[in-house]
This record gives structure tokens, C-alpha cells and sequence, in this order.
């Protein structure tokens, strides 16, 4: 399943016209994800607050979108773009992807309830290719 | 043995009350049919499949959306024992219909985006997270009966 010109433009188009509210965004998908998949807090243990909001999870949350907005722009090479990300969760953060998933479903919801005019069917399944082909570029360097 | 707190049953109710079923069961159909196309398989007799619009104005997948929707209803009414109250409908899937287990999820996620987009901001956290829970047993409710 690889992007084609269509899909390129709809994830183009639809992140250019929500970046702005990019801190939101990342708040409420890192806070959903800690939250609803509380699975995932393991890999926060270090952090003082986990809760919904709290200024860490807005500024990871910020982090993390900011990441997926840059790989808007490396579309046409997402690995190769991506390798050094990749390096840094294959070695250091050493997230199992598995929840590369869980992330981007609670992203997807969060759009959903944000933007729920643009974010139609069309939009969600080019989205969707989208993220999980970051996922799978993210993932390039696990072994 | 499924352990629901008076919260969860609470958003739960709530989440339904605020469902249009006829407008929600659609959006989900019709979501699952263009976001995982793999699941048109299913609806060959539903007629032109062929493009998102095609599927947004076909008659035959809204009237099958306000269906399925209304078989959630049941897991709703008999939260405390989905398990049992899915038995039949779990054969029916998978004797009857043949449909692949996988599928469930697929439906249960694009029904989360629907009501994430009908709800909102009052679809918060922890009503996600209720929500979540319930249609997971939903799921494994449907996918249990499979041999």
C-alpha cells in the first residue's frame, strides 16, 4: 500500500490546514493515548505527571505532531527521511512499534473530533496509508 | 466476567442517546468501505461500490448501517452479559456470513471516528476510554463463537 498522487495531496492539504492548532492536536492524542491505553504510560515512568494536560504531555504531545507534520513534507522518500527518527526509537527509545498503531488511532480520533467537516472518509483513508507508512518508516531500523 | 462502574455504564447510555442511528450507522458503513476497501468483499450484491461517492449515496449500505448499528443496541441493553446475548449473532458471522474476524475491528474503529466527529470535545478522555472498553468486548463478543 503506497501513496499515490491523490492521497499525497488530501494529507497535504488537510495538515497544512490544521498545523496551526498543532499543540492541541498533540495534547489531546498523547493524552488519550496515555489515558485510554494505559499500556503505553510505561514508557513515561520518568515523568512527574502523567495526566491529561499536564505541561509534559502537552509538550511531548507537541513534539510528536511536529514530527508528523515534518513527515508530510517527506512524503516521497519516508525512509530515507525518516532514518535518523528511526534510529532514535529503534536504539534508544525502543518503543514496540505495536504502539505505533495505538498513537495513531487516538491521532485520528482527535481529528476527527476537531475538524469533523474536513476530516471525511476520502481525507481518513489517505490519512490513514499516511500514518501507517510513517509507522513502518519509523519502525526501518528495529532489526 | 465483564466489570462495568456506574461511570462507565453512564457513557456509555449517554454515547447512544446522542446517536442519530440512521445517520451514524451509515457514516460508519460507508467509512469502513472506503477507508479498508478489502471489507467491499462482503457486499457484492450492494451494487456500485466503485468510488467514495458511489458509496455515500448507495441506498443498500445506508440501510445495512442503520442495521448494524441497531445490533450494537443489544450489546447496550445487556451490557452484563454481551458474551451470551452475542452468541447467535456471532454464528451468524461466521457459519452464515463468513465474514473474517479482523473486519469487527476495522467497523468498531470507523464507528469511534464517527462518534469522536458527532460528539466532539464532550467526547472526552474518559469517555473514550469507556467506550473503547465496551465495543472491545463487543468485538471479542462477535469473534468468539469462530471455530
Amino acid at each position: 500500500m503506497s501513496l499515490s498522487a491523490k492521497d499525497k495531496l488530501a494529507v497535504k492539504t488537510f495538515f497544512d490546514k490544521v498545523a496551526p492548532n498543532a499543540e492541541e492536536i498533540g495534547n489531546e492524542t498523547l493524552s488519550r493515548t496515555l489515558f485510554v491505553y494505559p499500556q503505553t504510560k510505561t514508557y513515561f515512568a520518568h515523568w512527574a505527571d502523567l495526566s491529561p494536560g499536564s505541561p509534559q504531555v502537552r509538550k511531548h504531545g507537541l513534539t510528536v505532531v511536529n514530527g508528523v507534520l515534518n513527515a508530510v513534507g517527506l512524503m516521497d522518500d519516508l525512509k530515507g527521511g525518516l532514518l535518523t527518527l528511526s534510529e532514535l526509537h529503534a536504539f534508544m527509545l525502543r518503543v514496540d512499534p505495536a504502539n505505533f498503531k495505538i498513537i495513531n488511532h487516538n491521532l485520528l480520533v482527535t481529528l476527527a473530533l476537531m475538524f469533523p467537516e474536513d476530516f471525511t472518509p476520502q481525507v481518513h483513508v489517505s490519512v490513514d496509508k499516511f500514518l501507517a507508512l510513517v509507522s513502518l518508516a519509523l519502525s526501518e531500523k528495529y532489526r | 466476567m465483564v466489570v462495568w462502574t456506574d461511570q462507565e455504564r453512564a457513557y456509555i447510555k449517554d454515547i447512544f442517546s446522542k446517536l442519530n442511528y440512521e445517520d451514524a450507522g451509515p457514516k460508519a458503513l460507508q467509512r469502513v468501505l472506503i477507508v479498508y476497501p478489502w471489507t467491499q468483499r462482503y457486499f457484492g450484491g450492494f451494487g456500485n461500490l466503485y468510488s467514495a461517492e458511489a458509496i455515500q449515496s448507495n441506498p443498500m449500505v445506508a440501510a445495512h448501517g442503520t442495521v448494524v448499528l441497531h445490533g450494537l443496541d443489544k450489546a447496550m441493553k445487556n451490557m452484563d452479559d454481551i458474551k451470551n446475548a452475542y452468541a447467535d449473532l456471532s454464528v451468524l458471522h461466521s457459519e452464515k456470513l463468513h465474514v473474517d474476524p479482523d473486519n469487527f475491528r476495522l467497523l468498531a474503529d470507523c464507528l469511534t471516528i464517527v462518534i469522536a466527529a458527532t460528539m466532539g470535545s464532550s467526547f472526552t478522555a474518559s469517555v473514550q476510554a469507556a467506550w473503547q472498553k465496551f465495543i472491545a468486548v463487543v468485538v471479542s463478543a462477535l469473534s468468539r463463537q469462530y471455530h
